[in-house]
């Protein structure tokens, strides 16, 4: 590592936020109404961030395979509750939550398990290197999972004429579905297509700027950022076409009806 | 022949219904009283249990989309997935039934965000029949037509009962019924009424 890692001090961070107090008087002063949520927000964060922090440096020291696959597990079951509270019309049930986390679990472990025994560290599990990874990968996962499945039933709600039309002339519920399950794959799909296109011309990604900041040379960040767009991308991928894919089997059957009373709207 | 045994959907139950091809079931009751849900149960777009059949066949050995080619519904509310008409046709040329129903051949080609919910009605009849259903089931068909209209659209219907076409039509319009002729049954408070019942008679 370079000489060139200049420490924070606590400090240095509390003056970082001095602009999002500003953000925040300048919201009291034209009543937005945003300062609320904005303070919630930055404490949820800094208490979130410090105690992962401390849990991490917990977890590193003590290096149990079982320990790091209980954060995992753990990170998994916020992700999932994360998906479900971003839909305004979910399944209702244990499909609700399950469909949505089957599908992340299934993308994130995979993805990272194979990139782990690609970096090869020693051990293969350790948690330094796989839980970050996992983070970043279920994180990316997370938001496409939530955008697809919210885009799809909110389609199939809105269109269910149109849909029950098609069943009514005698095609497949996969039919009668295709272009719904195509515009949820593509709401799912595109943040992580526009994050790849922008990356490196108008944006520094946070966790390469991370690595420069604290003294990594530039061109080794770099392949450790494609490294990782790579596995995000793949693991976002295989996370939204599966999730989309149960969510439409779900919201159908196999008399090949619309199953619209397994929606619940949000409350 | 479409036999129907002990139907039990939510909100409908239908005890007895039976339709050969060719055969006509008018079905009349209350807003309300569960005439849509019954259709849509009986072409499987709504859970039921049953034991319906298809000239012996079970509907459950019949996979569902082969299902309503066979037994078609027209429900009171279409709906269009594509931009135009053309796209909604499952192939052969639908003008001779667009125009026998008082539409011009062109309306083919139409944008279908631009149609009245009469001009939608129509063409909506026209696609299912398109599909050469053996029974076809028609929830209000004239609902939003006018009396050319209508007197069209049963001119055709009658046209194909002759040649073997099984119909169930629900209709609000007591003259319409009479003119259909066939079968008159009531559906009302969730419940098909049975065949011989004094009042369906009585209503006749």
């Amino acid at each position: 590592m370079n000489a060139a890692y200049v420490p924070l001090s606590a400090f240095d961070v509390a003056l970082a936020a001095v602009f999002l107090v500003l953000n925040g008087a300048l919201s009291i002063r034209f009543q937005l109404g945003l300062e609320r949520r904005l303070a919630i927000s930055a404490a949820r964060m800094v208490v979130q961030l410090l105690l992962i922090g401390l849990l991490l440096k917990t977890v590193f020291a003590i290096s149990s395979p079982w320990l790091t696959a209980l954060v995992a597990a753990a990170m998994v079951g916020f992700a999932g509750y994360e998906v479900r509270a971003r839909q305004s019309r979910r399944l209702a049930g244990p499909w609700g939550f399950g469909i949505g986390t089957g599908a992340m679990m299934t993308a994130g472990v995979m993805v990272t398990v194979f990139a782990l025994t690609q970096i090869d560290p020693d051990p293969w599990w350790s948690p330094r290197f796989a839980l970050p990874l996992f983070g970043m990968i279920l994180g990316n996962t997370m938001t496409g999972v939530s955008l697809g499945l919210d885009n799809l039933s909110t389609a199939f709600w809105r269109e269910r004429a149109a849909i029950e039309a098609q069943l009514l002339m005698g095609r497949t519920r996969w039919e009668a579905t295709r272009p719904f399950a195509r515009a949820a794959l593509r709401a799912g799909f595109m943040p992580i297509i526009n994050a790849m296109a922008a990356t490196g011309v108008v944006s520094l990604p946070g966790m390469m700027t991370g690595q420069i900041l604290s003294g990594v040379d530039p061109q080794e960040a770099v392949k450790y950022q494609l490294l990782i767009m790579f596995l995000i991308a793949g693991a976002t991928g295989l996370g939204v076409l599966g999730a989309v894919l149960l969510q439409v089997a779900r919201l159908t059957d196999e008399r090949h009806r619309l199953r619209l009373d397994r929606l619940r709207a949000q409350t | 022949m479409l036999s129907i045994r002990n139907l039990r959907a939510a909100a409908v139950t239908a005890d007895r219904l039976d339709l050969a091809r060719g055969e006509c079931v008018v079905l009349t009751g209350p807003s309300g009283g569960g005439k849509s849900r019954l259709l849509r149960a009986i072409v499987d777009l709504d859970p039921s249990t049953a034991e319906v059949t298809l000239d012996g066949t079970r509907r459950e050995a019949i996979p569902a989309p082969a299902w309503r080619r066979r037994v078609a519904l027209v429900p009171a509310e279409s709906g269009w997935w594509a931009d135009r008409v053309s796209d909604h046709m499952p192939g052969g040329d639908p003008r001779p039934l667009i125009e026998a129903l008082g539409l011009p051949a062109e309306a083919a080609g139409w944008e279908v965000a631009r149609l009245s919910s009469g001009e939608r009605h129509r063409l909506a009849i026209v696609r299912a029949l398109m599909g050469a259903p053996e029974y076809l089931l028609l929830d209000e068909p004239s609902a939003a037509l006018d009396a050319d209209a209508t007197r069209r659209l049963e001119a055709l219907l009658a046209e194909r009962r002759a040649g073997g076409l099984g119909l169930v039509v629900v209709t609000h319009d007591r003259e319409q019924a009479e003119r259909l002729g066939g079968t008159r049954r009531t559906v009302a408070g969730g419940r098909l009424a049975p065949a011989d019942a004094p009042r369906s008679r009585a209503t006749a």
